[in-house]
C-alpha cells in the first residue's frame, strides 16, 4: 500500500491584515489575513520548517527521495531541494528534484513520488511544498496569495492515508503566469479564470469518480484547491458535495498559499481525521490533479508533529510598510553601516556542513560539546579528537543577551541572543521571529533555519533561534 | 624570564587632536603626532632607527608610516591587535630597544574613522574582508551588543534594576566628559548630565547613544629610548614599568563563561603588577587610562583590574574613588568615551595622557603628584579578545 505516511506545516510567523492593504490602496478589502514569510524567509526556509514538522519522530536515513514544489525558488537555476535537503541533514544520495512554474506543482511531485515508490526505486519520498508569491501593489492578487509550506511522506510503511485513486488533467489555457522577468503574477480576467478553474477541477474529479465507481456521498472530507476563499464551495455544489464536508482552506488566516494551497488544506483535513474516512484531493493549476485518500488506523500515531491550530494561533501582525520593505516594494535608503559582504562560495562550500546542517563537535576527550567545530579543543587543547554534534534539532536557553539597533537588518532591533544548549554548547545566534520586549534570560528557544541576507545574487542560509513553541 | 621593568623611557610624544576630522588624511595625522614627538623628544627623524606603526584598517604594511615620515630605508613594520593596536606598536619599540636590536625607536597608532559614510565603528565581521573570504555567517553584531551582554548579564547577576545600572554606567560618561571638556585634544569638549545621558537612544539596551565613546580620526605617536640614555634627551623621561598582551582562545563558548568578567582583563592586568611589582594596584597606580568603549565596559574593568570586589564597582562610582578628585582617578583626558576612539591610535594616546601627567604637564587635568600610570586596552570580541596592560612611572628604582 502506498500512501502518506506523515505530513508537517509551516506557518510563518507574521500576518498581514487585508484592511491594512485596503488602507494603503484605499480598495476594497476581502476581509481577513494573509500568511507573510519574515523578511529572512523565503520558499527554501519555509520548506525546512515544513519538512521539520513532517519529520518529527520519523528516521532521517530512511528518506531516499526530496521533491521542492515551488512557483518561487529563490534561484532561477540551481536546484533548492539540495539546500532544503542538506538542512534536514538527508544523505547526498537521495534523489533530489524541484518542482516547478506551476500552482500543481505540489501534487505533480507528489505523484511522480508515489510511481517511484510503486516503483520500487525510493521506499520514502518527502514533498515539499512552499509559496511566497507577490500579487501586484493595489491588485487583488496582493490580498490573496499567502505564504508558507507543507511537507508530506510518500511511502509504504505506517501509511496514515492511503492512495486509492488519482486521476490528472493538463491544460494549457494561459491563466495566471509570470514571465521570467515579472516579479507579480498576471491574471486575465477573474471571472474567467475562476469559470476555468471550475470546469478543469470538475472535469478530473468526475473522471476520478467514474473511474473508480464512486459517489460524493462516499467522501467524508472533501479538499479543494481554493483560488479566493469562496470559489472553491460553488465548485464543491456543482460536483454534488455536502457544504459540511469542504474542508475549510484558511484563507481568512493564511491566503491562498500557491502551489502549498492545496496540500495545506489536506494537512488540515488530516489532522482531524478517523480511521477509515475517504478524503478527496483536487488541485488545480495547468490542469488538475485529483486523489482519493483512505485513513488508516495509523493516523492515530501521527502526534509528534505541531498542530496547525498552533501554528495559526502563533503571530504577529505587521504593516503594509513593513511588507513592502521586506518584499523590497519600495527603494530605500541604505543603512549608514557598512555593506553585506559577498559570502565566498569557497568558504561556503567548506563549511557547509557547519552552516547548512549546523554540525559542532564534541571532544572525545573531554566531552566538551562546542560550536563552531574545532581543530584543538577549547576545553583540553586536544587536537583532531572529536566526533560530530548536530545542533539544529537541540533546543536552548538565552544565557545573556543583546537588542541591536545598530547592526543591518530589514526588521530591527536585531536581538543576540547567547544561547546555552540542552547537552552543551553555547553559541550566539540571531533571534527570529520575537517580540525583542520579550527576551529575557531563560527563555527557551528552538532552531529554524533562515536567509540571512542576499548578496551578489547568493542566497546566504544559516540558523537562527526563535522562541520555543509549545506543541 | 626577565623584567622590562626600568629598561626602556619615553622621551617623547605627540598626539593630534582628535574628532571628525573631514579635512585630515591618515598622511596628515601621522606627520602631525609623529612632529610633535620629534619636537617633544627633541630628536630629528633621521635619529629614529626602527619604528612600528599600528592601524586597524587605515592602511597596510610599514609604508603607510614611510610614505608620510620619509624614513630613509630602516627597519618598519605595521602591527595590528584590534582595540590594543597603538600598545602593540608601543609595546614592539620597547622590547626591540630592551633587546638591542635599536636605541631609538618610534610606534605609531593612527586610524581615520570618519572618511567611511557609516555611524559607528565598523562591525568585526566586514574589517579586512576585502583580503580573505568570509561566509557571512558569524553573527553580525554592533559593538555596543557585546557589551550589551555583559552587562544584561552583570545587572541580572547582581540583581541590580535596568534604572539603576544605567545611573552608574552614565555617571561614568559625566565623569569622563567632565575630564575631556578640560583637554583641547578631546574630541566632544562639552559636558553631560546623567538625565542626558540616561535618556539618550538606545543602541543596544542598556547601552545609549550617550554610553559609546566618539568614533574618530587620530594619530598618536611615542618615542622610545635605553632607560639609561633617556636623560641624555630630556629630564624628565617616564619609564616602562611593565608591558603586557593576553588573549583570549574562543573561551565565550564554554557554558561556564559568566559573562560577568573578561578573563583577558584580569589575567593581562594580573601579570602587569607583577612585571611592575605591584601588590596593591588600587593604592600603588595615581592614575589609569582603560578602555571605555562602552562606559559600561569601564565599571567592569574597575573589578577586572582588581580595584573593586566583584559586583562592587557601584559603590566606588558612588563615592567618585575614580574622579579626577579621587582616589585613583581613570580617564583624565577624558578616555575613549569622550576624547574619541581611532582605534589604532587610542593605546598610544592613553600613554600620552599618562605621560603628561607623570610630567606635571597635565593642565587643568593635572592630578596631584602621580608616580605611576597605567594603560589598558581590550579589543577583540567577549571570549577572543586582546588586553593589552602597560604600567609606566616617573622614576627608576
Amino acid at each position: 500500500m502506498v500512501g502518506i505516511t506523515s505530513y508537517g506545516v509551516y506557518i510563518p510567523f507574521n500576518r498581514l491584515s487585508r484592511d491594512e492593504v485596503a488602507r494603503a490602496w484605499g480598495t476594497a478589502s476581502m476581509g481577513g489575513e494573509k500568511a507573510v514569510a519574515n523578511f529572512d524567509e523565503d520558499t527554501i526556509t519555509m520548506a525546512v520548517a515544513a519538512a521539520r514538522d513532517c519529520m518529527k519522530g520519523k528516521e532521517i536515513g530512511k528518506v531516499d527521495g526530496l521533491f521542492f514544489a515551488t512557483t518561487t525558488s529563490p534561484y532561477r537555476e540551481k536546484l533548492a531541494a539540495s539546500i532544503v535537503a542538506a538542512a534536514l541533514d538527508l544523505s547526498p544520495s537521495i534523489r533530489t528534484a524541484d518542482f516547478t512554474n506551476s500552482l500543481r506543482s505540489g501534487t505533480i511531485a507528489i505523484n511522480s513520488a508515489i510511481d517511484m515508490v510503486k516503483s520500487g526505486v525510493a521506499e520514502n519520498i518527502i514533498v515539499i511544498a512552499a509559496d511566497s508569491r507577490l500579487g501586484a501593489p493595489q491588485s487583488n492578487l496582493e490580498q490573496i496569495v499567502g505564504d508558507g509550506a507543507v511537507a508530506v511522506i510518500i511511502g509504504t510503511f505506517g501509511v496514515i492515508a492511503s492512495i486509492d485513486g488519482r486521476y490528472s488533467l493538463s491544460n494549457p489555457l494561459i491563466d495566471l503566469w509570470r514571465n521570467e522577468k515579472d516579479s507579480f503574477t498576471r491574471s486575465w480576467e477573474e471571472r474567467f479564470v475562476i469559470l476555468k478553474y471550475q470546469e478543469s477541477v470538475k472535469d478530473s474529479v468526475l473522471r476520478l469518480m467514474k473511474n473508480y465507481n464512486i459517489s460524493p456521498k462516499d467522501f467524508s472530507k472533501v479538499v479543494l484547491y481554493s483560488p479566493d476563499g469562496k470559489s472553491h464551495t460553488a465548485l464543491a455544489k456543482i460536483l454534488g458535495f455536502d457544504s459540511n464536508r469542504i474542508q475549510d482552506p484558511f484563507f481568512s488566516k493564511i491566503g491562498n498559499l500557491g502551489n502549498a494551497s492545496a496540500m495545506m488544506t489536506l494537512a488540515a483535513a488530516l489532522e482531524d481525521s478517523n480511521p477509515g474516512d475517504r478524503i478527496l484531493l483536487a488541485n488545480y493549476g495547468d490542469g488538475s490533479d485529483s486523489f482519493m485518500l483512505g485513513i488508516t488506523d495509523e493516523i492515530k500515531m501521527n502526534t509528534q508533529r505541531r498542530r496547525i491550530k498552533s501554528q495559526l494561533n502563533f503571530k504577529r501582525n505587521i504593516n503594509y510598510e513593513k511588507y513592502q520593505k521586506w518584499r523590497r516594494l519600495l527603494e530605500l535608503e541604505e543603512p549608514r553601516r557598512p555593506p553585506e559582504v559577498v559570502p565566498s562560495i569557497t568558504c561556503l562550500w567548506r563549511e557547509q556542513k557547519k552552516n547548512l546542517t549546523l554540525y559542532g563537535g564534541r571532544c572525545k576527550r573531554c566531552g566538551m560539546v562546542q560550536f563552531p567545530p574545532q581543530r584543538v579543543c577549547v576545553g583540553c587543547q586536544t587536537k583532531d579528537d572529536f566526533e560530530d554534534y548536530k545542533f539544529s534539532d537541540k533546543v536552548g536557553k538565552v544565557f545573556t543577551f543583546a537588542v541591536d539597533y545598530l547592526a543591518r537588518s530589514s526588521d530591527p532591533p536585531t536581538v543576540f541572543p547567547i544561547v546555552d544548549f540542552e547537552g552543551g554548547g553555547r553559541i550566539i545566534f540571531m533571534m527570529t521571529d520575537c517580540e525583542p520586549s520579550q527576551v529575557c534570560i531563560g527563555m527557551d528557544v528552538e532552531m529554524a533555519f533562515r536567509k540571512l541576507y542576499e548578496a551578489g545574487g547568493i542566497h546566504n542560509y544559516y540558523w537562527k533561534v526563535r522562541p520555543l513553541q509549545k506543541e | 624570564m626577565e623584567s622590562i621593568k626600568d629598561r626602556v623611557a619615553i622621551i617623547g610624544m605627540g598626539c593630534t587632536k582628535f574628532g571628525e576630522l573631514w579635512d585630515k588624511s591618515v598622511e596628515d595625522l601621522i606627520v602631525e603626532a609623529a612632529y610633535e614627538a620629534f619636537e617633544n623628544a627633541g630628536v630629528d627623524p633621521k635619529d629614529i632607527q626602527a619604528a612600528w606603526v599600528g592601524t586597524l584598517d587605515s592602511g597596510i604594511t610599514a609604508i603607510t608610516l614611510t610614505g608620510p615620515l620619509k624614513f630613509q630605508y630602516i627597519p618598519v613594520t605595521r602591527v595590528e591587535n584590534m582595540c590594543a593596536t597603538g600598545s602593540e606598536a608601543l609595546r614592539a619599540a620597547v622590547y626591540a630597544v630592551a633587546a638591542g636590536a635599536c636605541d631609538i625607536a618610534l610606534a605609531m597608532g593612527v586610524e581615520k574613522l570618519k572618511d567611511t559614510g557609516w555611524s559607528g565603528a565598523p562591525a568585526a565581521n566586514v574589517i579586512g574582508s576585502s583580503r580573505i573570504g568570509v561566509t557571512g555567517t558569524e553573527p553580525a553584531f554592533s559593538a555596543p551588543s557585546m557589551f550589551a551582554h555583559l552587562a544584561v548579564r552583570y545587572f541580572h547577576e547582581f540583581k541590580i534594576d535596568t534604572e539603576k545600572g544605567k545611573r552608574y554606567m552614565a555617571q561614568i560618561a559625566v565623569k569622563n566628559h567632565y575630564n575631556g571638556s578640560l583637554n583641547p585634544k578631546a574630541h566632544y569638549q562639552k559636558e553631560l548630565t546623567v538625565e542626558q545621558v540616561m535618556s539618550a537612544p538606545i543602541v543596544a539596551w542598556p547601552i545609549g547613544i550617550l554610553d559609546c565613546c566618539g568614533v574618530s580620526d587620530g594619530a598618536a605617536a611615542a618615542i622610545v629610548t635605553r632607560a639609561d640614555m633617556a636623560r641624555n634627551f630630556i629630564t624628565d623621561p617616564i619609564y616602562i614599568k611593565a608591558t603586557t598582551i593576553s588573549v583570549g582562545a574562543r573561551q565565550s563558548i564554554r557554558q561556564e563563561y559568566d559573562y560577568i568578567h573578561i578573563e583577558e582583563n584580569v589575567i593581562g592586568s594580573k601579570r602587569a603588577y607583577v612585571e611592575a611589582g605591584i601588590k596593591n594596584p588600587r593604592k600603588e597606580i595615581s592614575i589609569a587610562e582603560v578602555h571605555d568603549c562602552f562606559t559600561f565596559h569601564e565599571m567592569l574593568l574597575y573589578e577586572d583590574l582588581g580595584w573593586c570586589d566583584k559586583g562592587k564597582a557601584c559603590e566606588d562610582i558612588e563615592a567618585g574613588t575614580f574622579t579626577l578628585k579621587g582616589d585613583l582617578p581613570v580617564n583624565t583626558d577624558g578616555g575613549l568615551k569622550c576624547f574619541g576612539h581611532p582605534i589604532g591610535a587610542s593605546g598610544l594616546r592613553m600613554m600620552y595622557e599618562v605621560y603628561k601627567q607623570l610630567q606635571g604637564k597635565a593642565g587643568s587635568r593635572q592630578v596631584k603628584n602621580p608616580r605611576v600610570g597605567l594603560t589598558h586596552n581590550l579589543g577583540g570580541s567577549i571570549g577572543t579578545s586582546i588586553c593589552s596592560c602597560t604600567i609606566v612611572g616617573n622614576d627608576k628604582e
